[in-house]
């Protein structure tokens, strides 16, 4: 008999929650969308939808500033959106929790996300933000969890980057 | 009919705006608004930008949202919140009731030589703010309107709110606020009350 599929995205809350997270930003993607979902319903997570994806990255300096901590929620593409607004956690040493959902590697069909998968942990690295990748779900939730205590612990940017083939590749 | 009257001195703008500032926060944009607030007297409840262009109103935002209580103004400029046009609606839908962005809008890119903005050419910023869904928006272009400004910003609101506040293009002696984000994070942190990592 095979295992049930591990709820990761229940878990990945669980996490947040046990890290004291209070503002969860996010440009939708399919590939997030059931954390979204349990973030909106939690009420002592603000949740903030965002035009493009730097805004989050200023709003989570600011929560910060406050004395609140924040994730990001984004896909690949996004991370391209906001490699100059970066400059402020980087050189402002703020916490950063990126999630970061793959588009353009396993069994991609569209040719436009190519690019921009190819480039998400190059741009992110040379910015100056750890990329941890996650292969599987076992991974993920690991990974979610050191990476954000390293976050918020030790003042790191962390980009924790959710595999494609983790998702599966988009139906279509 | 847009009023395309830039004739306000911006130091003497933002000295006022801050003259009864109570345990309001200061989030600058890079450029002069954070000259203009340096100058009007540096205060543990500041945090200037000097890079991330687009970024003043948002971190605004996420402060505000942490801390409540507190009013919370975003200074900055109009080059610097037409970079971060999207955030504007970004933070309509999230109404941090005590947020305050104040765009010193004096129509041109002033840092880098004086270009012409979208607001030189007849953009209207808080129209903008008002569309998107800001709870009050205006446009200041007295004296008058300069101190109404500054009596209503510690008021109860029921949403953000957004005022362009129209100043000479003009570059008047920089005043230039600490530059290393480490110490002003911690700095605006410990005012808070939070120890440093």
């Amino acid at each position: 008999m095979a295992a049930e599929p591990r709820d990761w995205p229940l878990e990945l809350h669980r996490i947040l929650r046990a890290e004291d997270v209070r503002q969860m930003c996010f440009v939708p993607d399919a590939g997030h969308s059931r954390l979204i979902k349990l973030c909106q319903a939690d009420p002592e997570m603000a949740t903030h939808v965002l035009t493009t994806e730097e805004e989050g990255i200023a709003i989570a300096a600011g929560a910060w500033l406050g004395g609140q901590r924040s994730v990001v929620l984004m896909q690949s593409s996004g991370v391209g959106n906001c490699i100059n607004m970066l400059s402020l956690p980087v050189i402002g040493r703020f916490p950063l929790l990126m999630m970061v959902t793959m588009r353009g590697e396993w069994a991609e069909f569209n040719p436009w996300q190519m690019p921009m998968g190819r480039a998400t942990e190059a741009t992110l690295n040379a910015i100056g933000v750890a990329t941890v990748r996650a292969e599987t779900a076992d991974d993920l939730v690991e990974i979610t969890a050191s990476s954000a205590k390293m976050a918020y612990g030790a003042d790191q940017q962390i980009a924790v980057i959710i595999s494609q083939r983790l998702l599966g590749a988009k139906k279509w | 009919m847009v009023n395309l009257s830039f004739t306000l001195d911006r130091r003497d703008v933002v000295a006022r705006l801050l003259r009864d500032r109570g345990e309001a926060l200061v989030v600058t944009g890079l450029g002069s608004p954070s000259y203009d607030v340096n100058a009007a007297g540096d205060h543990k409840g500041n945090f200037y930008l000097w890079g991330a262009m687009g970024a003043a109103a948002l971190v605004g935002m996420g402060l505000a949202k942490a801390q409540p209580e507190r009013t919370v103004l975003a200074i900055t400029g109009d080059g610097e919140a037409l970079m971060g046009l999207g955030g504007l609606a970004t933070i309509a839908v999230a109404k941090p009731a005590n947020l305050v962005v104040i765009v010193l809008d004096n129509g041109h890119f002033g840092e880098t030589g004086m270009q012409q903005s979208h607001t030189g050419f007849g953009l209207d910023l808080a129209a903008v703010g008002k569309a998107v869904g800001f709870a009050e928006t205006g446009v200041v272009t007295d004296d008058a309107g300069v101190e109404a400004l500054a009596a209503a910003l510690h008021a109860r609101a029921t949403g953000p709110r957004l005022y362009v506040v129209r100043v000479r293009a003009e570059n008047v002696a920089r005043s230039l606020p600490p530059r290393d984000a480490v110490w002003g994070k911690n700095r605006l942190r410990a005012h808070l009350g939070f120890g440093v990592s």
